[in-house]
């Protein structure tokens, strides 16, 4: 087979050659908290790759149903052709079978989506948010390929390694005894994902400008935006 | 019934290493023969790697009733000033309006294909023109495609026009990587032109037509002065409920008086 490399005449010394990469990291972050009724999925709106900050108001998290929600960050051209396909496999479901896809449904068929390009995946972190069929919250959370486990919370993004001991900690009780374990109310669950977000724009540049909050429970979803650090 | 669906993937282990063997991703220097999306010729695959002949930065900017898209007139072959009366801004129909920067072939072998179907629109004799978010939405996915088989069309765009008598003003880059905005610009606008508009936005307001066209002409001497793949004359395509028009070319106020106490000049 012949080979580029077969060719070192064509590297000529002086030529300038700009190698492209299909990838790109965009960032953004997502934190999600799921209680027994409801589930609170916030994502940032900040776009942006290197130093460039590309919109200050770009809404990450992208409304399935009435009672999911994902939230995908990452290759952002790789989060736009994932979430379109979700769309349009989503309607063809609902076209089929006359019915709107449960959130277990919608998380089984993202991790089959993302294992489709498993040798040249969708370089996206993503979290799945919803009401189960029990109408409990549930959190998925996945890896690039496909790689999916269901949560009760998960900071996933850019700053996913900076916030996830956070929730850790302030949701799971994790430095408690299994029995004292709390019952995390939707107050406090808004409460600490605004202020991981507030956390984490201290020391990641590529979360900030604001955070996008949504309240998924039977009654539907709310949304409400904070302001972040815009440096 | 999926199976007749030809835009889902369905071959299982696509693009996978044969048992035994190694992987290369796509995009790697090895990767030629891996993957198979492109079939590779007799001296291997040839890519734009690289782009060729160049525009340079592209300004977009909404304002109360509009949007405006301006770029500079020249098209660059590297460092030479090669093309010096291209337009860089066009007119797609009454609705829409586009500005390319980045790989100059690539946007003119694009152009083509959004006339063949404004064309195409207008055959139907119905009234009814695409609008820029068609538009917008049908780049990325030409994009995108095209950079999934690591053989990108060099472009980064800004598209912008009337969306049901509402503003619309995005941007689309050579990955496929979209977004919208109230002021968007490419290459070296991203870093003169942006903050430079941002400063004339305050929170929520919008700008009047006239400060638009003010602001975008200040924009265009910065990008003159400070841009070394930019020249002086520029274009501005506007796009109001009223219909749309490319504008110039114009040229830049500038003032070299400063330039006589530089050490050196």
């Amino acid at each position: 087979m012949h080979k580029i490399q077969s060719f070192p005449e064509y590297q000529v010394p002086g030529a300038q050659h700009q190698d492209f990469s299909p990838y790109e990291s965009n960032g953004g972050s997502i934190v999600a908290i799921a209680g027994e009724d409801y589930v609170v999925i916030a994502a940032d709106t900040r776009l942006s790759s290197g130093y460039t900050i590309h919109t200050r108001k770009q809404n990450k998290l992208f409304q399935l149903s009435e009672k999911t929600v994902l939230g995908s960050t990452g290759c952002w051209c790789d989060t736009l052709a994932l979430t379109s396909l979700v769309n349009a496999r989503m309607q063809m479901y609902e076209h089929l079978h006359l019915k709107t896809m449960s959130t277990e449904a919608v998380a089984q068929m993202l991790s089959i989506l993302m294992y489709n390009r498993r040798f040249f995946p969708y370089y996206v972190s993503n979290v799945l948010a919803g009401l189960d069929s029990e109408g409990k919250g549930v959190v998925y959370s996945y890896d690039p390929i496909g790689h999916c486990e269901r949560t009760t919370y998960r900071a996933g993004g850019s700053a996913g390694t900076l916030l996830q001991p956070v929730l850790d900690n302030q949701i799971g009780g994790k430095d408690r005894d299994v029995k004292n374990k709390p019952k995390v109310p939707l107050e406090k669950a808004k409460e600490v994902a605004k202020d991981a977000f507030i956390s984490a724009a201290e020391r990641d540049i590529y979360t900030g400008d604001s955070v996008i909050l949504k309240v998924i429970t039977k009654d539907g979803i709310t949304e409400e935006e904070v302001q972040l650090r815009k440096d | 019934m999926y199976s007749h669906n030809n835009f889902i993937q369905t071959e299982l282990w696509k693009g996978g290493p044969v048992p035994g063997q190694f992987y290369n991703f796509p995009g790697t220097s090895q990767d030629i023969n891996a993957g198979n999306i492109t079939a590779p010729g007799l001296y291997g695959s040839n890519r734009s790697s690289s782009p060729i002949t160049t525009g340079t930065s592209v300004i977009g900017v909404k304002f109360d009733g509009g949007v405006m898209i301006a770029a500079d007139n020249l098209v660059s072959y590297g460092s030479l000033a090669r093309y010096q009366d291209v337009q860089r801004v066009f007119k797609i129909n009454e609705k829409t309006i586009i500005g390319a920067g980045g790989d100059f072939a690539d946007f003119q072998s694009l152009k083509r294909s959004i006339d063949q179907k404004m064309v195409e629109d207008m055959c139907y004799q119905d009234d009814i023109e695409m609008q820029p978010k068609s538009l917008y939405n049908w780049l990325t996915r030409i994009l995108y495609n095209r950079r999934s088989r690591v053989n990108p069309l060099w472009l980064e765009m800004v598209v912008g026009g009337m969306q049901d008598g509402v503003p619309f003003l995005g941007h689309v880059d050579l990955r496929g990587r979209a977004y919208e905005d109230d002021v968007v610009a490419t290459g070296f606008g991203k870093h003169f032109a942006l903050p430079l508009v941002r400063e004339q936005i305050s929170e929520g307001r919008l700008l009047s037509q006239s400060e638009a066209s003010q602001v975008l002409r200040k924009c265009m001497e910065v990008l003159y002065y400070r841009d070394c793949r930019a020249i002086s004359k520029y274009s501005v395509a506007v796009s109001t409920a009223q219909g749309t028009i490319v504008q110039g070319p114009f040229e830049v106020n500038q003032n070299w008086q400063l330039a006589t106490l530089v050490k050196g000049y």
